[in-house]
């Protein structure tokens, strides 16, 4: 959770994080070309580092070790004394927690970016936490700005109550790109070129807002999750069917009660039994089928972003 | 050239294996969906049996536990002294040659299918081992036509040094049923419908060929694997370029020379060397990373098959 809704001085310790899950390939040959050749990082207000957040999982090429490391930054975790046998992904929590945090005090990162790739057709999503994450969402805008042709979505994760577990709540900022649909495994060029575009896209925000610029409120679309649904099982809890072919690669596409959701093995179809419209998100994401999510479901919401004034040269005599 | 003593005779007992890949889902639940509901395999007369070749795998959602299952079917693996020490495929191979094999003798099932999935976009595509095979030629034959208009690629694996033991291949006449794009860990209704409608087309053919039907004689276009190429590396052998966009996904398309192969991370292009065309396969297959294999070049020729018949009719 930033501990201010807007920064006040300039961001100068910026991170980007690759290879959180060390089978989306993308971040990680993103990072691991960063690391040698770090010029492209680089702008005139700051410089940002490139992290390898998961070194293990990337080497083994799987999401993680033990757990999944993106569920991990909770303070539960990063609080919680260590002892020789505790997970990797948890060690490795508090290691980026000592770099780039600590989570909520003063010393923290001012913004960490987060690269990941999905197997559902999610195209190209900004996560930020929620609606009042400002600086995210007027960075958000400007990336929709700066590529109308690729149907930018935005997805807020929190839901009420949770407190974020994600690597960009460690920082004072922070903002996930989730591209997609790309194996785990693959290296897609498509991909991979879309990603470090946006990257430098995201630099060169940061350098903007340093140097002072205004930027004026606006009006967002964003999804946030209501619930999940996960796939039909066996009594012993295995899958009984998939995602219908009808719902497959339909991400952000209104779903309505009574349209067809999952195809058993059987071949008989189910529909959806919703009240309501609702966005569905991760149709058929690899990693989910462990944590029983088939798609996730979301709401379409629209909200005014308030305007973010440039920030004031300090120290300036008044004027 | 035929083999025709074998091809004479009827087919009694086929196999469907399933999860010889752990993370190569459609076979697993196929597999899974048949053993407690294997009507849509039944035919009159003939035993068919759907097995899990890698329940370790399976389990785990990975591709191997210790070693690739589809690489290890040969004579010195499979004579190995079981021990625990042995890598578990190495084990599993033994005992599914016991229960399928042995290899090489009369006693080996007649058919074996093996499912799997890749991430690269080859569609439906049908492996076979050796270009002199009257019987599986004719049975490819009917598949594709079946499927029509769905496209149906027969890729010959037939080579001397690139050629490898599979799990299949205890069988007296091994298939390879590989459907993509999918990724690791996913199950897509549109590939398992695919998937099933060749197996189906399948059985159907050894039906009819068992109920005496004459199959007469008929060509098809199969592309024969003639060279795997790795990606660019650099000295800590680490990919150097990934895939030209202009090659991803165009799996069976003629790739000439000069044509963008690679595209390195400092944005170069890299094309086709050599001087002549060739069919790309197996682009960008995740799990051939590890195998350093990027893609591999395929060439287009046909393959004939004398007419077949079962004898007892």
């Amino acid at each position: 959770m930033c501990s201010l809704p807007v920064p006040r001085e300039p961001l100068r310790r910026v991170a980007v994080a690759g290879g959180k899950h060390g089978n989306e390939m993308s971040g990680v040959y993103l990072v691991r070309h960063w690391l040698l050749a770090p010029a492209e990082l680089q702008r005139p207000s700051f410089s940002a580092v490139p992290v390898l957040a998961n070194p293990a999982a990337t080497t083994a090429c799987r999401r993680y070790v033990d757990r999944d490391l993106n569920r991990t930054f909770t303070s539960t975790f990063l609080n919680s004394r260590p002892t020789p046998d505790d997970p990797y992904e948890v060690t490795r929590a508090r290691e980026l927690n000592q770099l780039l945090g600590p989570k909520a005090s003063g010393q923290a990162f001012d913004f960490v970016l987060d690269l990941h790739t999905s197997t559902a057709n999610m195209g190209t999503c900004f996560i930020a936490e929620s609606s009042h994450d400002v600086f995210a969402l007027h960075l958000c805008r400007h990336l929709q700005l700066q590529y109308p042709e690729l149907s930018c979505q935005v997805f807020l994760y929190q839901r009420s109550g949770e407190e974020s577990y994600s690597l960009d709540s460690v920082a004072k900022n922070g903002l996930a790109l989730e591209l997609g649909p790309q194996p785990q495994g693959v290296l897609r060029a498509d991909i991979f070129s879309r990603m470090r575009a946006l990257v430098a896209t995201v630099l060169d925000f940061i350098d903007l807002f340093n140097q002072g610029t205004a930027f004026p409120t606006f009006e967002m679309e964003a999804y946030r999750p209501v619930g999940i649904m996960d796939f039909p099982r066996t009594e012993a809890g295995n899958l009984a069917g998939t995602v219908h072919p009808q719902l497959q690669d339909q991400d952000f596409q209104p779903l309505q009660p009574g349209d067809p959701i999952f195809q058993m093995f059987s071949g008989e179809d189910l529909l959806y039994e919703g009240e309501s419209t609702v966005y569905p998100l991760f149709i058929n994401e690899a990693a989910y089928y462990e944590k029983g999510v088939a798609f996730v479901q979301t709401e379409k919401l629209t909200f005014s972003v308030p305007a973010m004034p440039a920030l004031t040269p300090a120290p300036s005599p008044a004027s | 050239m035929t083999s025709c003593h074998i091809a004479e005779e009827p087919i009694k007992k086929v196999a469907i294996f399933g999860g010889t890949h752990g993370n190569e889902l459609t076979g697993v639940f196929l597999v899974k969906h048949w053993l407690k509901n294997g009507v849509e395999i039944q035919r009159t007369g003939l035993e068919v049996k759907p097995f899990i070749t890698n329940p370790r795998a399976v389990k785990k959602c990975t591709r191997y536990i210790d070693c690739d299952l589809n690489r290890i079917f040969d004579l010195e693996n499979l004579g190995k002294k079981m021990s625990e020490d042995l890598p578990y495929e190495v084990r599993r191979a033994q005992e599914i040659n016991h229960l399928f094999g042995p290899k090489n003798s009369e006693d080996s099932y007649d058919i074996i299918f093996d499912l799997h999935n890749t991430t690269s976009n080859m569609g439906c595509t049908l492996v076979l081992e050796d270009s002199r095979n009257n019987f599986l030629i004719q049975m490819f034959h009917y598949i594709k036509t079946s499927l029509a208009p769905l496209p149906c690629y027969v890729y010959l694996i037939e080579h001397p040094s690139l050629k490898y033991a599979t799990t299949r291949s205890i069988a007296k006449y091994p298939v390879g049923i590989e459907v993509g794009p999918q990724p690791q860990g996913v199950l897509r209704a549109d590939i398992l419908d695919q998937m099933r409608k060749m197996i189906k087309h399948a059985l159907d053919f050894i039906h009819h060929f068992n109920e005496g039907k004459e199959f007469p004689s008929c060509a098809i276009e199969v592309y024969k694997i003639m060279e795997k190429v790795d990606y660019p590396r650099n000295e800590n052998g680490e990919i150097a370029a990934i895939i030209h966009p202009n090659l991803q996904d165009q799996d069976w398309k003629p790739l000439h020379p000069g044509d963008p192969v690679f595209l390195t991370l400092d944005g170069k292009t890299i094309p086709l060397g050599g001087d002549c065309t060739v069919h790309p396969v197996f682009v960008n297959e995740a799990a051939y990373y590890e195998k350093k294999e990027a893609f591999a070049k395929t060439t287009k020729l046909t393959l004939h098959a004398d007419s077949i018949r079962c004898s007892l009719h």
